[in-house]
């Protein structure tokens, strides 16, 4: 699974900080996403997933593959 | 035919179910003409599905000066807006990335033990004071109260006067009149506020808003509005989410038990989803215009035409809640649309969530035999609300 966020849709609503704290964070000056994990561990693609679904701005991208 | 007029009503003995007028239109479809108080025939959008992509569309706008946006009421002139929430992006997006960070998520959660402080002090004096006693005075209003005073950076020997003034903007038997003197005393309270914190920063947001203002990028005028939108966005919803939930929880004991049992943090929180989806309180609709034509199944909204995503019909499709009318904390609510949806999403959720697994974390089990002191069917419903909760609710224990 390959991750990308789009920082000029992101609305700051933290959902997807809320379901996978390890995949993404907020900016400190002005609560933007940030990636933390473009990669992430196949036990959190679930929560990734879920994270792309509820993202108000439709800012997380995700390609499904090895 | 004339449309239905919208708002539409709630069944008698039914205070937490959406009008069946209005379910009956999701049923026909996902589009709908509804009537408003003005003649204006906009279309009500039922579903789910349609609501979400709706209010994610950059080709509708929240702005409510645009010819055919569905206003509630009449605008005054010089428009209502408070702030961002009625404006589109990107003049949206640079205000609203001003006060995002306060309310990200990592950092709201820090706030955990100040709001448990708040909330057991709150119990505190409820246990101490009369019984029956109304929760709302006593305790839903002061919660979101207290919250954003800690977050806004209200010094302490404020709090009485900034909550006296929030609560008249949300009491019954107020006049407009009233109403419109609060608004004026806060907004001018919160400028002189940032005046203050413009001299003496501290680590809070409005001191954050302050460096902004001397940085020339905000007006004095915007961040006091961003102050008082960012109290009235926070207050009565919190409020009426505390006092309908425990409502709400009343009528349901076995849900009510589960919840005071269990210190499952997990279930704490889908409880919290769960209660934001069965009562979704702002159920007056997110109100839009469309900014160009938009094909909606075999149907098109023209440009210029007014959308109503009635949010809490769209909480109770069955399409993506199974069993929808029952209200379940262990099921998976999170795709609920009770903070809106798109770039308008509800900036405080985090902290509404919060607050909220806070309260319901903490009451029922401090105070276990807490219950209604009237009958359902006397309680005051706030069916003409803009947000819909009790305007009283006496509990006794
Ligand atoms: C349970 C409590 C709450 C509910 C149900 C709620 C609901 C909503 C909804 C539905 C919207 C979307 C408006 C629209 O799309 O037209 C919204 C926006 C907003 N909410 Fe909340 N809210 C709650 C608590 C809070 C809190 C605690 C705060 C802050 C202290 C807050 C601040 C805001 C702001 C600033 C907006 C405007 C966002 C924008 O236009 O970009 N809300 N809220
Ligand atoms: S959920 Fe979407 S809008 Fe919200 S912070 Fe994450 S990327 Fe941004």
């Amino acid at each position: 699974m390959k991750v990308t966020v789009d920082e000029d849709r992101c609305c700051g609503a933290g959902q997807c900080v809320l379901l996978a704290p390890d995949v993404f964070d907020q900016r400190d000056e002005d609560g933007i996403v940030v990636l933390l994990d473009p990669a992430p561990r196949p036990d959190l693609h679930e929560a990734v997933r879920e994270a792309a679904e509820v993202c108000p701005a439709a800012a997380i991208e995700i390609a499904e593959g090895p | 035919m004339s449309a239905e007029l919208f708002p539409m009503r709630r069944a008698p003995g039914c205070p937490f179910d959406p009008p069946p007028a209005a379910r009956a239109k999701q049923e026909e479809g996902p589009l709908a003409r509804v009537g408003l108080w003005d003649g204006s025939t906009p279309w009500l959008v039922t579903r789910h599905a349609e609501q979400r992509a709706l209010m994610a569309d950059p080709r509708v706008s929240a702005d409510i000066t645009r010819p055919g946006y569905p206003s509630s009421a009449p605008i005054p002139p010089g428009g209502t807006s408070i702030s961002f929430i009625l404006m589109d992006d990107p003049e949206h997006g640079r205000l609203r990335r001003m006060v995002t960070a306060p309310f990200a998520t990592k950092r709201v959660q820090a706030l955990r033990p100040a709001i448990q402080r708040i909330v057991d002090d709150l119990v505190d004096e409820l246990l101490a004071g009369p019984n029956p006693v109304d929760l709302v005075d006593a305790f839903a209003l002061p919660v979101p109260s207290l919250v954003i005073c800690e977050l806004l950076g209200v010094p302490y020997a404020d709090h009485e006067y900034f909550q006296d003034s929030s609560k008249t903007i949300v009491k019954r038997d107020v006049s407009t009149e009233q109403r419109t003197a609060a608004m004026g005393k806060l907004m001018s309270y919160l400028d002189d506020l940032v005046g203050t914190k413009m001299e003496h920063p501290a680590d809070d947001l409005l001191s954050g808003l302050a460096t902004r203002v001397e940085a020339g990028e905000l007006t004095r005028s915007e961040a006091a509005q961003m102050g008082v939108l960012l109290l009235i966005a926070g207050h009565e919803t919190t409020a009426n989410m505390i006092a309908l939930g425990t409502l709400a929880l009343f009528e349901n004991p076995d849900q009510l038990a589960l919840l005071r049992d269990s210190d499952d943090p997990t279930l704490v929180a889908s409880a919290v989803e769960e209660l934001l989806r069965y009562l979704n309180i702002t159920h007056s609709g997110r109100r839009r215009v469309a900014t160009a034509d938009i094909p909606v199944g075999d149907q098109v909204i023209r440009a210029g035409e007014g959308l109503i995503m009635a949010n809490d019909i769209a909480n109770r499709d069955a399409e993506v809640f199974p069993d929808p009318d029952r209200l379940d904390l262990r099921r998976d609510a999170r795709r609920h649309l009770a903070f809106g949806f798109g770039v308008h999403q509800c900036l405080g959720q985090q902290l509404a969530r919060l607050e909220l697994q806070v309260v319901y974390s903490t009451l029922y089990r401090r105070i276990p035999t807490l219950e209604l002191a009237t009958d359902l069917d006397k309680v005051p419903f706030k069916h003409d609300g803009a947000v819909y909760g009790v305007y009283e609710l006496p509990v006794r224990w």
